[in-house]
């Protein structure tokens, strides 16, 4: 078997399977988009107080990770490291996978998806969520650009410019991102500046886990074994963005336990809230940090299986995380007497109840779905598997 | 040579005496359709004043008339829409107890407006805070930006609504002030039928209406003033 042509090693029958059951994962989810729009959003467990729910944490998951699957390229074209250079190409391909996976559960979660061009011709210049529209599309164009530079031979001068032109977007990107929260004046989960910073440390770890997963699954798939020194470089700095977006987590946390208004919502969130409270702790910091830190620090783990699961391990604390900021965060009262016990009909004063749907779930999992087909097909056509030869020969340049 | 410019004058004249016949009617419905909007002024600023003394615990009149006016429900489950809500509040440390009305707050600054992606939610010259049903997608970020929780999803296809107030499965509603009877120069429905006359309505710009001055003679507040959005509603004895 000639081991400087990976394609040949795919298993053309399991391949063809795991496409499909991607293609299937994707199918339930536009029946899920049809049954939602024939019986409105009544069949989701959204209501109008949690008026964003698992959808939204799917898509956001996506997007912060579009972004986040970048370092790899950004450390090899503006930081001119080779190891990373040679992974940039299929850090790219993830990113546009990702993002266009997030940005369909997006839209397709729209009371009226079928006016998607109202919202391509109609921009509101205050909104964030319009200045996000272009944000996402040039994401799109300028990581096609990047991608162009680095696998056409005769575009490679202008790799390192276009690599840059990419790092600063996706910082934009993520801030775009966390800004559709920060600028929520009135949610007590909300309204803070810390939260687009946060966002893009969260975005580092999140993006090294989800490309390790993939390159893991890509080198097992080709019976190949990752350099040790790369694995080593790339596990310990995976750890280090997910101890900085921790960080960034216990000092949004610790600054509302301060301000008397915000105790009881930080009650709500990590001490009484079903089910957040259990999901910050056991989800997010338990499984989605100490064990994934143990996993990579440990001087008796930190091989490949123990790093792989670490990345999966994030990714779980990943989606707990973000359950608990955006459902929980809209199920704790809005203050809107600040100082009085209120009660109404309209769940005023009272914790919002949500469950969410299958139909909701589906269309999440689709959007996980559509990434997989993108990157499946992407790596199968054409040439984004990492080259270690290519990795040797610029090391040693 | 001659006879031929005099051929091509007449041919000229009756050209255009046709075009204007054709464009005419046009036109004129043109500015008919011109007048229609001409309603909303800046000059004006609705507003309501709500004497919380007059509101009672258990009286749900205005909410009633409300529904009826704009082909709601009236149910309140979780996804159903409900324009203008009864709220009880009782101060924490007092122990006061107070019965309101909390609908749209219809601000100066709203930041529905400022956060919809397509301009549907946008707030006419003379203050009334509207959604265009055509352009709203359904994102529901303005949901998650109102202080007041003031709007409503709907989460079901409608039957049975009233012409008057277009309504859209999958768009995102508020209470509207009654826009339709306060351009017939009627009151909003639910001021109308307040039994205790708690819900005062009128245009606060104008210093000589009854809303001005009794904003200017008796103590009111706006709700999350702190916000600085400058609502059009404001709360008597609180």
């Amino acid at each position: 078997m000639a081991m400087n042509s990976p394609f040949q090693l795919l298993r053309s029958h399991l391949y063809y399977g795991l496409l499909a059951a991607g293609g299937l994962l994707v199918l339930m989810a536009l029946y899920s988009v049809h049954l939602m729009e024939s019986q409105g959003h009544v069949i989701t467990g959204m209501n109008n107080q949690i008026v964003w729910g698992l959808p939204h944490v799917f898509a956001i998951f996506l997007i912060i990770t579009a972004s986040g699957v970048l370092n790899v390229s950004s450390i090899g074209s503006v930081f001119n490291k080779p190891a990373y250079k040679a992974r940039a190409p299929l850090a790219g391909l993830l990113s546009i996978a990702m993002l266009a996976g997030g940005l369909t559960v997006l839209m397709l979660d729209l009371g009226r998806p079928d006016r998607i061009i109202v919202a391509a011709t109609n921009i509101n210049p205050t909104s964030v969520f319009a200045w996000n529209v272009v944000l996402y599309s040039g994401m799109f164009a300028a990581v096609a650009v990047y991608l162009w530079t680095m696998m056409e031979k005769r575009m490679a001068p202008w790799s390192k410019p276009a690599g840059f032109m990419v790092f600063v977007w996706r910082f934009l990107l993520t801030t775009g991102t966390g800004v559709i929260f920060s600028f929520l004046v009135a949610r007590q989960a909300y309204g803070t500046a810390i939260l687009p910073p946060m966002f893009i440390v969260m975005s580092f770890a999140w993006g090294m886990a989800v490309f390790h997963v993939v390159q893991s699954s890509i080198y097992a798939w080709n019976n190949k074994s990752l350099d040790e020194y790369v694995q080593h470089r790339m596990k310990n700095l995976m750890g280090v963005f997910v101890m900085a977006s921790l960080y960034f987590v216990a000092v949004y946390h610790l600054t509302n336990a301060y301000f008397a208004r915000q105790i009881e919502f930080e009650r709500f969130i990590l001490l009484e809230g079903d089910p957040y409270a259990m999901l910050f702790w056991l989800g997010y910091i338990v499984l989605g940090n100490v064990l994934p830190l143990l996993l990579i620090f440990h001087p008796a783990l930190g091989k490949s299986r123990c790093v792989l699961a670490a990345s999966l391990l994030i990714v779980a604390g990943a989606f707990a995380l973000l359950y608990v900021f955006i459902i929980g965060g809209q199920a704790f009262p809005l203050s809107i007497f600040p100082g009085y016990e209120v009660s109404s009909t309209f769940a005023d004063g009272a914790i919002a109840q949500y469950q969410p749907s299958l139909p909701e779930m589906l269309l999440g999992i689709g959007g996980i779905g559509i990434a997989f087909i993108i990157t499946a097909i992407g790596i199968r056509v054409l040439d984004f598997v990492p080259q270690e030869i290519q990795k040797s020969a610029a090391a040693a340049e | 040579m001659n006879q031929v410019d005099l051929q091509r004058r007449s041919f000229l004249k009756a050209s255009a005496g046709a075009a204007a016949i054709a464009i005419a009617p046009g036109m004129m419905l043109y500015q008919v359709a011109n007048g229609q909007t001409a309603g909303a002024s800046s000059k004006v600023r609705w507003g309501m004043l709500i004497d919380t003394t007059q509101c009672k615990t258990g009286c749900n009149e205005c909410v009633t008339a409300c529904n009826r006016e704009n082909g709601l429900s009236g149910k309140t489950g979780p996804t159903d829409s409900q324009w203008i809500r009864k709220i009880e509040i009782k101060d924490i440390s007092s122990g006061r107890e107070l019965s309101l009305p909390m609908m749209c707050q219809h601000c100066e600054h709203p930041p529905c407006v400022d956060v919809c992606p397509t301009n549907a939610s946008f707030k006419r010259a003379d203050g009334i805070v509207l959604v265009d049903k055509h352009r709203c997608i359904g994102c529901r970020y303005c949901m998650m930006a109102c202080p007041y929780k003031a709007r409503s999803f709907v989460h079901e296809p409608l039957h049975d609504q009233n012409p008057d107030v277009p309504r859209g499965k999958g768009t995102v509603e508020s209470c509207t002030l009654c826009v339709h009877r306060v351009d017939e120069g009627r009151l909003p429905a639910c001021a109308e039928a307040c039994p205790n006359q708690a819900i005062l309505f009128g245009d606060l710009n104008d210093p000589d209406s009854e809303i001005a001055r009794k904003v200017r003679s008796v103590a009111s507040v706006q709700i999350r003033a702190d916000l600085q959005l400058n609502p059009g509603v404001r709360y008597q004895g609180m």
